[in-house]
């Protein structure tokens, strides 16, 4: 019993790790000759991979039958809207440099922009009604609202794509992994209609 | 009339030529010997910073490269320093050694840029020949060291635009790629000039991965006035030492005014031929990326702008992004060539 308290920080620690190791390159100096270009990178690609880490639990828990898995689902979503909002972040003060007239036209003009903001409302969405008293106010359409968590996967993994210029191997990798987990629940939800 | 005579030098006090010379280099010595090893590896970039008449940049002693064969340490020997101006010197700060040859796209050794420096280890870059075919008088396959051989070395200080908004200035070693052209006397039907990098899934481990929607060699071309042009350089070498693979070794095309994809790297054939080759980028997304790939600040690319340019290196909270200049600031050598041309369809 006392394990499993344990267990809840360990993780948001854990999580915390990959935004502490870069607090602590920028500190040192050490994001190589294009640091914005590394930063965006880097953070965006924690958004995705909390975003899938987040979404496997389920499945996760129903094959291990360990219901600490799901108890966990809530904070990893949020850490991928933590990451995502520092990629966001990155891109508006080093990319965009605070140009707020550019930004529009950017989100406009580049779909590569316009489905990674997509994506980025949709958590945004899902983070505001993730409080337990949301969940509960929200009663059926919170689980139909929640279902979205795959849209902004999809459009992460399409936002990446469009973004690599000659070897897609990273795009095809996070895809598989969101495909593999969108598939499993298909298959899950089909066998509970037949039982 | 007061003459003032001028007050005598003594000769102890003249600092002896080699040192003079080599001031930038001493100084960098002494550097070490009072600053102690952390604060030395630093230091390097700060004496290659700004780069005057008459001295060529060096490496840093620590990260020199040892010759890929002997005959090649006799031709670096005697490299021509660049001269104090435009167009062969840029009078910018140069982008220092250290990220020159860790800050790369070389697909053939992976697509992050730290992969063609660290995954680089078993390439080698001799032996090696070279290819010449097409539309040429004497067409073979020649040896590096033959295709070299009447080659004087000089230093050349360019701006280097990658199509991806960031540049470097850079100082490279080579000969002008005129000078070579006219050796394999090209026929009159040798409109254009196409080059090909080394393929070889051993040594180079992005060619090995299945995801890579490029379809090897890589191909990159020119039109004959451009490969003609005094600015196209063949480089060998750069801040005067040989060519580490990630920057191409041991053989490499400079083409300064158009995005650093068509300075192809690794080269092992050159064709000649009458009609536009195709090139692996066109191939790729002809919407994103055009035959000519003049640098233009007018013509964005579809994912991104290209007006301005991510000077590098950066550092987070000193971002110096600049305009990016027509011709990458050479117009006054090469705008010529495209006259008439409409440049937002043909870029």
């Amino acid at each position: 019993m006392q394990m499993r308290k344990l267990i809840k920080p360990l993780v948001f620690v854990l999580a915390l790790l990959p935004f502490s190791v870069l607090v602590l390159r920028i500190l040192q100096n050490n994001l190589g000759p294009d640091p914005v270009q590394e930063l965006s990178l880097d953070t965006g690609e924690w958004a995705l991979r909390f975003l899938i880490i987040a979404l496997a639990m389920t499945p996760l828990r129903r094959i291990t039958n360990q219901i600490e898995f799901t108890r966990h689902r809530r904070m990893l979503g949020l850490f991928a809207l933590f990451y995502a909002t520092t990629h966001l972040l990155v891109w508006l003060m080093f990319v965009l440099e605070f140009r707020w007239f550019a930004i529009a036209e950017e989100i406009l003009e580049r779909p590569y922009i316009t489905v990674g903001f997509i994506a980025y409302l949709i958590l945004i969405a899902l983070g505001i009604t993730s409080p337990k008293f949301m969940v509960r106010r929200l009663g059926k359409s919170w689980k139909r609202l929640h279902k979205l968590v795959y849209v902004a996967a999809i459009l992460g993994v399409l936002h990446l794509l469009w973004i690599l210029r000659l070897d897609i191997g990273p795009a095809v990798f996070y895809g598989s992994l969101v495909a593999l987990l969108l598939g499993y629940r298909a298959w899950f939800s089909f066998q509970a209609r037949r039982s | 009339m007061l003459i003032k005579k001028p007050s005598d030098i003594k000769p102890s006090e003249i600092t002896p030529e080699h040192v003079y010379r080599n001031r930038r280099q001493f100084i960098e010595d002494s550097g070490k010997l009072l600053l102690g090893a952390a604060a030395a590896s630093t230091l390097p970039s700060v004496a290659n910073a700004q780069i005057g008449a008459g001295l060529m940049a060096r490496a840093p002693a620590s990260m020199r490269r040892s010759p890929p064969a002997a005959w090649w340490a006799d031709k670096f020997a005697n490299i021509k320093p660049a001269p104090n101006s435009a167009p062969f010197n840029t009078g910018e700060s140069l982008t220092p050694y250290e990220d020159v040859v860790s800050y790369n796209n070389f697909y053939e050794f992976g697509m992050n840029k730290g992969d063609p420096s660290s995954n680089s280890g078993d390439y080698k870059a001799d032996p090696w020949s070279v290819e010449i075919s097409g539309e040429v008088a004497k067409p073979g396959t020649y040896n590096l060291e033959d295709i070299l051989r009447p080659h004087d070395l000089e230093e050349r200080i360019y701006r280097l635009r990658c199509v991806e908004a960031w540049s470097m200035v850079i100082p490279w070693v080579g000969f002008p790629l005129a000078d070579l052209i006219k050796r394999f006397e090209p026929t009159s039907k040798a409109k254009y000039i196409e080059f090909e990098t080394l393929v070889d899934p051993e040594t180079m481990p992005g060619v090995r991965s299945r995801f890579a929607i490029v379809d090897w060699p890589y191909r990159e071309g020119l039109r004959m006035d451009e490969a003609m042009n005094p600015l196209t350089l063949m480089a060998v070498g750069v801040y005067g030492d040989y060519l580490p693979p990630q920057n191409g070794a041991p053989l490499r095309l400079i083409v300064p005014w158009k995005y650093g994809f068509k300075s192809i790297k690794a080269i092992v054939k050159i064709n000649f031929r009458e009609t536009m080759p195709d090139t692996t980028w066109v191939d790729l997304q002809a919407q994103e990326y055009g035959f000519f790939a003049n640098v233009n600040p007018a013509v964005h690319h579809p994912r991104w702008r290209q007006d301005t340019e991510r000077r590098l290196p950066q550092t987070l909270f000193s971002r110096s992004r600049i305009a990016t200049e027509p011709f990458n600031g050479y117009g006054e050598q090469v705008a010529s060539m495209y006259e008439g041309m409409d440049l937002s369809r043909y870029f």
